[in-house]
C-alpha cells in the first residue's frame, strides 16, 4: 500500500511505451505518448503528498496548517497545458504525412523514402 | 480544507487510473481511443483532487475535455478521407 | 506484414517488462507514500503569504519563485504553435464551398451554444483573474477561455467561427501575452533589480490585486494561452473542413 502510487505510475509508463511500440497508426501513437506523459504527473504528485495535509491554498485557512508540497504541483500544471500544443504538433505532422503519402501507418511511411 | 485519512479513496482512484491507461494504450481504433482518453482524463482529474492538488486538477479538466478531443478528432477526420 | 507486427509485439514485451522491473526497483528505494519531508516546499508554504501576499502558493511559485521556468514553458507553447501554423499552411487560402455553407441546422443547439459561449468565457476569465487567491491561474483560465470560444464553431457553424478566429486577430494577442512576460522582466532589469523582480509592491492578500507584478504576468499568460489554443483550433479546423482532395 505504501508503494501503490509509484507502482501505478510505473505501470502507466510501461503501458504507454508498449502501446507506442506496437502502434500502427500515428494518431494512436500520439495518444499513447500522452498516456506516458500522464504517468509522470501521477508520479510527481505522489512524491509530494503528505498524510493528513491539505491543499497548498491558504484562503480562509490558518497559516501553518500542514499542506502538501506545492513545487511539484507547479511543475505539473504548466506541463499539462504545454503538452497539448506539443501533441498538436505531432498530429499536424501526421496530417501532413498523410497528405503526402496517403497512409498514417508508421511502417509504411518509413519505407517510402526517396 | 483538511480531509483526514482518505487513503481508500486514493487507492481506488489510482487503480482506476491504471485500468483506464491500459485501455487507452491498447485500443487500436483512434476514434474509440479518444473517447477512452477523455474518460482517462476525468479519472486523472479525480485522482489529482484526492492527492490534494486542485490547480493541477483544474488544468487537466479543461485540457482533457476540450483541447485534446478537438485536435485529435480534427486530425482523424482529415486522415480518414483518402484512406478508403 | 501481419507477422512483422506480431513479432514486434512479442519482442517488445520483455523489453518493456525489463523497463518496468527497473522502474519498480528504483521506486522501491523511495520514501514511502505520504512522508515527504522536502524542506523547500514547506518553507514556501510558510512564507508565500506574508512575503508575496498571495494565498495560492502554487501560483506564486509558477509566476514568482520559479518565474523564469514559466517563461521558458510559455515559449515552448509559442514555438509549438508557430510550428503547427507553418506545417498546416496550405496554398489555397480561399474559403471552399464546404467552408462557406457549413451551418448547424438545429435551433436548439444554436441557442444553447450561444448561451454557453458567454458562460464559458466568463468562467475562464474568473479562473484567470482569481488565480492568485484560489485555485486557478493564467494557464487554466486561458484554456477555458479558448474552449468557451470554440463552442462558436461547434454550435453555429464554420463561417461565424472563421470571422472571429482569424489569424490576423489572434496573432497580436499571442504576441502581446508573450511579450508582457519579457517586458515585466526587462522593466525590473532596467531599474537595477534582478530580472522579473516585483516592482509594484506586494498588494493586498485575498483580492484581485495581490502579488504585484505577478497579476500582470498572470493576465499576460492567460491571453497568450487562450490565443495560442484558438490559433491551434483554427488551423486544425480549417484543414478539417477544407479540402485539398
Amino acid at each position: 500500500m505504501n508503494y501503490l502510487a509509484f507502482g501505478v505510475a510505473a505501470w502507466i509508463f510501461c503501458v504507454g511505451v508498449y502501446g507506442a511500440i506496437v502502434s500502427r497508426n500515428l494518431i494512436h501513437l500520439a495518444l499513447c505518448l500522452t498516456v506516458t506523459q500522464s504517468s509522470t504527473y501521477v508520479l510527481l504528485l505522489a512524491i509530494g503528498y503528505k498524510h493528513h495535509a491539505g491543499a497548498p491554498i491558504f484562503k480562509g485557512v490558518k497559516l501553518g496548517t500542514p499542506a502538501v508540497d506545492p513545487v511539484v504541483q507547479s511543475l505539473t500544471l504548466t506541463d499539462i497545458v504545454v503538452s497539448v500544443t506539443v501533441v498538436a504538433l505531432v498530429l499536424a505532422l501526421a496530417v501532413v504525412a498523410h497528405e503526402h503519402s496517403g497512409t498514417v501507418d508508421p511502417d509504411e511511411l518509413a519505407s517510402m523514402e526517396g | 480544507m483538511i480531509i483526514a485519512t482518505i487513503a481508500p479513496l486514493q487507492a481506488v482512484a489510482l487503480i482506476l487510473c491504471a485500468l483506464a491507461a491500459t485501455a487507452v494504450a491498447l485500443c487500436l481504433n483512434p476514434l474509440r481511443q479518444i473517447v477512452l482518453s477523455g474518460i482517462y482524463g476525468l479519472i486523472l482529474t479525480i485522482t489529482f483532487v484526492t492527492l490534494q492538488a486542485p490547480d493541477v486538477a483544474l488544468s487537466m479538466l479543461v485540457v482533457t475535455t476540450v483541447a485534446y478531443p478537438l485536435v485529435v478528432l480534427a486530425a482523424i477526420g482529415r486522415t480518414r478521407r483518402k484512406q478508403k | 506484414m501481419r507477422d512483422r507486427h506480431n513479432v514486434r509485439g512479442l519482442l517488445a514485451l520483455p523489453a518493456v517488462g525489463g523497463l518496468g522491473a527497473l522502474l519498480a526497483w528504483g521506486f522501491s528505494g523511495m520514501p514511502p507514500f505520504g512522508s515527504f519531508h522536502g524542506f523547500y516546499g514547506q518553507l514556501l508554504n510558510a512564507i508565500a503569504l506574508p512575503q508575496r501576499h498571495t494565498t495560492n502558493v502554487v501560483t506564486a511559485i509558477v509566476f514568482d519563485y520559479r518565474g523564469f521556468d514559466t517563461m521558458g514553458e510559455e515559449f515552448i507553447l509559442f514555438a509549438a504553435v508557430v510550428g503547427v501554423v507553418i506545417l498546416m499552411r496550405g496554398d489555397n487560402e480561399q474559403p471552399t464551398m464546404l467552408q462557406r455553407t457549413d451551418r448547424v441546422h438545429s435551433d436548439a443547439i444554436r441557442f444553447f451554444g450561444v448561451t454557453m459561449i458567454g458562460v464559458g468565457v466568463l468562467v475562464g476569465l474568473w479562473l484567470a483573474a482569481f488565480g492568485l487567491v484560489t485555485p486557478g491561474g493564467g494557464f487554466q483560465g486561458g484554456v477555458a477561455i479558448a474552449s468557451g470560444i470554440v463552442v462558436l464553431f461547434l454550435s453555429i457553424g464554420y463561417p461565424a467561427w472563421s470571422k472571429l478566429a482569424r489569424e490576423e486577430a489572434l496573432d497580436p494577442f499571442e504576441g502581446i501575452g508573450a511579450g508582457t512576460y519579457v517586458a515585466v522582466g526587462l522593466a525590473a532589469l532596467i531599474s537595477g533589480a534582478p530580472f522579473l523582480h516585483n516592482l509594484l509592491g506586494p498588494g493586498t492578500p485575498g483580492t484581485l490585486w495581490s502579488g504585484g507584478s505577478m497579476a500582470i504576468i498572470n493576465w499576460g499568460v492567460a491571453m497568450e494561452v487562450a490565443a495560442a489554443n484558438l490559433l491551434l483550433y483554427s488551423e486544425f479546423l480549417q484543414r478539417y473542413l477544407g479540402p485539398k482532395e
